[in-house]
């Protein structure tokens, strides 16, 4: 048994003994170690870490529900969590659509772990940010090294129990020269995948091939997007579109059966993928499947959780999460299969040539006439949840492709695009032979994603408006 | 152990490992949160956090560690710990920097609360979120949402410098939002805002709002929305409503004058700023209307704190006067830095977050006119207000909106309303086009403003008033 099984284990006896045998109850108890080290103008300012276990409740009796959560791990803390709750949900409004607790279940798989990146000291990650710094050779560089360890146990009183754990380790930076900036992003379990020279010297040579940017105007343009704003694609889609409760609501595009994606897109979330990071279980407990949400252009599936799946008649497939506070039910590992259907790749050596800026992109550059070279996208908000159109800026470097060659860095730009018509029948030209793994900003997610040519994105304003 | 022993503890052991300076914030921290959709409570959450987090200064090198635990050995660790990590920092130096000299301030401060939002009883705050959505589904609402959410933040700062503050901070607000689904896309009406409405208050902010009777008219503009004619696109004059611009100020000026951001701190993630510091005192931000302060004394505007997290005396100052970009949010490094002689705005959501210059309330001073008088000045133009979706660049540069609803304005006459209403500029020129700014200032508050890594939610207010604008392009769709 893990350190955080029995703690829910004794949470689960407390609440037997304070509401009775007849309390449905789930307790989840999750570790996270987070280790941070952030560099700007080439130094690193802030430096942090943090080691936090928190015990969260769930208790459904006489037909109402309360969640608690305390990091006050001590039992004096337990019995805390345990009173307050159980005093609190008898004066909690009626829960008519409470979904009853998970089934034992066994687990589905477990998400990578290494152990030396759960463990690894502060001086690791400065390393990795001297070695980036000194790959940049003299550019200003900003950036961040990561390296995080979830662990968790969960137990509800239907006899049910998990564990879980999973470690990540992220390096992204910029390399900046005269204004525009160069990107290096990468994830993976272990920080020792992790190379700063490698992803220092390729922010570097982005950033030098940024220099003097042309403005192009705005409109509809064919594009290479980069595996790092394909990811934003991703990212976006599980949330707002593979989303059971906006299933169950008509508030998103996805239609089940439909083909309403270009014949060569498939869309998998495996929280197992190997040395992926993930989380072998969901919040409420069931084992997370892995799922096809796309097969060959046609809608597969959406991501439920037990509240959602009761909503449509369906099985929870164990993806609800709790997002800035708010239930809702969508793919973590989200990745779209690469041509070759080889899985997530480690970084490759920078060579010389485009290849050293743009190693995802540079196979899909001949397949294009004219069009853009895209390395990242910026602050993307969803206009409409149901069309799914998106706008946000470019960013970190674009170019412009003429017969197959990228012939000069253009300015960013603002689009405003619907993302799944941006992947519809026919709107896929090319996509890219290796998928790169990806950290989120916002959320516990890693999608995976290929280099992509699009035929049409639509940019609807240049950098002076 | 009181809890100032404890985070002397911390800044102790911090100063016994090496530290040159070291301040430790201990913070206990309960939130509860209530969900309603279509006439049920969906999630009722209700969270209890303690702990105490350090930062210790090595040479120009920071350190931060944070524990879940209070006890003088925990903060000790923690201290030390922290210390070690700014050892590790100093692996890739920056220049000697120093902090902004302060006069260590000891004191308690408390926002004002005239009903513990804690102690209302359940049922009767899950009965208004039901009653509300309730209404908006009788009222052709597909989906109606409700919400509420109740902070209530004690926090003890002690510093190597003689600070010695403790705070006790209540904050909480609530909304309700109507979606009718239509074929092909969906529209939204909420009240009073997208986010609902937030301060440092007791319940009687929530009470205020009156969420029930404004549920039957948001769920009826959402269907009249479906049907409602798209908002032309062009370039016209537009009037904002003062929610909208509450986020418009956020985004294109509260973002722009963060000092982190202008001394390119941010500049991989959250970005850096289109202001440059030697123009400090000189830029024409806007048009001689615009008045920015950055206030963190309005009593209940969710910006509002006695002390920052560096135990800063809360004071108000100008960001921009007359239009001249005058002042920036600082910190006591940052402030060193740019060769600034204050600071003030540094915070952290939690106790495990580094804390880091935040926004207070920034917001615009009242103007000489009226919403009614801006609307009769106008012959033909658009009004949006309600925040729908936004969108900045990494400079806070280039912008685009969407709004929930607009309205057609022509001779001096509000018409009909506009689906979709999006609007889009740069921030220096659409300041500089505000020709008309009303009185009727509100203090919104925003509850979720992200910054940092790991993201911190911030909360800031801003008081803001309907403005017309002009020469603005609109109605840009995809």
């Amino acid at each position: 048994m893990t350190a955080e099984l029995d703690v829910a284990a004794q949470v689960l006896e407390l609440v037997r003994a304070a509401a009775g045998a007849g309390a449905q109850a789930e307790v989840s108890v999750e570790r996270r170690g987070l280790a941070l080290t952030r560099f700007a103008n080439s130094f690193i300012h802030q430096n942090l870490a943090e080691d936090t276990t928190t015990v969260g409740l769930r208790l459904h009796t006489g037909g109402r529900t309360l969640a608690g959560s305390t990091t006050v791990t001590s039992a004096e803390g337990l019995r805390e969590l345990v009173s307050r709750t159980v005093e609190a949900v008898r004066f909690a409004p009626p829960d008519p659509g409470w979904p009853g607790l998970a089934p034992p279940a066994a687990p589905a798989g477990q998400p990578g772990f290494d152990q030396a990146t759960a463990a690894a000291p502060p001086e690791d990650r400065a390393q990795r940010v001297r070695e980036f710094v000194a790959a940049a050779g003299g550019l200003e560089t900003a950036g961040y090294c990561r390296t995080a360890l979830w662990s968790g146990g969960f137990a509800n009183s239907a006899g049910h129990s998990a564990t879980t754990r999973t470690t990540e380790a992220v390096m992204d930076g910029i390399a900046r020269q005269d204004g525009a900036d160069g990107l290096a992003r990468l994830a993976s379990v272990r920080l020792a995948d992790l190379v700063g020279a490698q992803l220092g010297a390729r922010a570097a040579a982005k950033a030098r091939a940024c220099a003097d940017p042309v403005e192009l105007p705005p409109g509809h343009y064919q594009v290479v997007l980069e595996p790092t704003a394909v990811a934003d694609l991703l990212t976006t889609l599980a949330a707002w579109g593979f989303n059971g409760r906006a299933l169950a609501e008509r508030r998103t595009f996805a239609e089940l059966g439909a083909e309403q994606f270009d014949r060569s897109v498939t869309m998998v979330d495996d929280p197992y993928a190997p040395d992926h990071p993930g989380q072998a279980y969901d919040l409420d407990g069931t084992p997370r499947q892995p799922l096809t949400l796309v097969d060959a252009g046609v809608t597969a599936a959406v991501a439920h959780d037990r509240r959602t799946a009761a909503l449509v008649g369906g099985e929870s497939t164990g993806h609800g999460l709790r997002f800035f506070g708010t239930l809702a039910a969508a793919p973590a590992n989200l990745g779209l299969r690469p041509a070759t259907g080889r899985p997530a790749s480690r970084p490759a050596t920078p060579a010389a040539g485009p290849e050293a800026a743009h190693p995802s992109a540079t196979p899909l550059l001949a397949g294009v006439v004219r069009g853009l070279l895209v390395t990242d996208f910026w602050y993307t908000r969803v206009l409409d949840p149901k069309s799914l159109v998106v706008t946000g800026l470019t960013r970190n470097g674009v170019w412009l492709i003429e017969d197959g060659e990228i012939t000069m860095p253009v300015r960013n730009l603002r689009f405003t695009q619907s993302y799944p018509q941006a992947l519809g029948p026919g709107a896929v030209t090319a996509i890219g032979p290796a998928a790169v793994l990806l950290p989120s900003s916002l959320a516990a997610a890693w999608p995976s994603a290929p280099a992509l040519h699009l035929a049409r994105w639509q940019f609807t304003g240049g950098s002076a408006g | 152990m009181s809890q100032f022993d404890v985070a002397s503890a911390a800044v102790q052991a911090a100063l016994d490992a090496g530290a040159r300076y070291a301040d430790a914030r201990v913070m206990h921290r309960r939130y509860e949160s209530m969900t309603a959709r279509n006439g049920e409570v969906e999630d009722l959450t209700q969270t209890g956090d303690a702990g105490v987090g350090v930062r210790a200064l090595v040479g120009s090198s920071w350190g931060f560690f944070a524990v879940p635990e209070l006890s003088g050995a925990a903060a000790r660790t923690a201290g030390h710990r922290a210390t070690e990590i700014a050892v590790a920092s100093a692996a890739v130096p920056g220049p000697a920097a120093d902090l902004v000299p302060a006069e260590p301030a000891v004191g308690s401060w408390a926002s004002p609360c005239e009903v513990d939002p804690l102690a209302v009883p359940l049922s009767e705050k899950g009965d208004l979120l039901v009653r509300a959505t309730t209404v908006m589904s009788e009222h052709g609402a597909d989906q109606a949402e409700g919400r509420y959410q109740i902070w209530d933040t004690r926090k003890w700062l002690v510093s190597s410098e003689g600070h010695r503050i403790d705070q006790h901070i209540r904050e909480c607000g609530g909304g309700i939002a109507a979606t009718a689904i239509g074929d092909g896309e969906t529209q939204r009406r909420s009240h009073p805002s997208y986010r609902g409405q937030y301060g440092t208050r007791g319940w009687e902010l929530v009470t205020g709002l009156d969420l029930a009777g404004h549920a039957a008219r948001v769920a009826e503009q959402a269907r009249a929305l479906l049907t409602a004619p798209a908002c032309p696109a062009g370039e016209t004059t537009l009037i904002l409503g003062s929610e909208q611009l509450a986020l418009q100020i956020h985004e294109s000026v509260g973002h722009a004058i963060e000092l982190d951001r202008i001394l390119g701190w941010e500049a991989a993630f959250a970005g850096t700023s289109w202001l440059e510091l030697a123009r400090l005192g000189q830029l024409q931000y806007g048009s001689e209307l615009m008045n920015i302060t950055i206030d963190p004394t309005i009593p209940g505007a969710l910006g509002s704190f006695g002390y920052d997290d560096e135990g800063t005396p809360a004071a108000r100052r100008y960001a921009v006067r007359d239009g001249i970009w005058v002042g920036v949010l600082a910190g006591r490094d940052s402030a060193a830095v740019a060769g600034l002689d204050y600071a003030g705005a540094v915070r952290a959501e939690r106790w495990s977050r580094l804390p880091m210059v935040r926004m207070t309330n920034v917001g615009l001073e009242p103007g000489p006119h009226t919403l009614a008088e801006l609307v009769a000045a106008t012959d033909d133009g658009i009004m949006m207000d309600f925040n729908r979706s936004w969108s900045i660049d990494d400079r806070r540069l280039n912008f685009q909106f969407g709004c929930e609803i607009g309205w057609e304005i022509k001779n001096g006459r509000r018409g009909r309303m506009l689906r979709n209403p999006t609007y889009t500029g740069i921030g220096p020129t659409f300041w500089r086009s505000m020709d008309m700014l009303s009185n009727e200032t509100i203090p919104w508050g925003t509850p979720n403003c992200g910054k940092g890594q790991p993201v911190q939610l911030g909360h800031t207010g801003h008081p803001a008033a309907p403005a017309r604008f002009t020469n603005v392009r609109v109605g840009v769709r995809g």
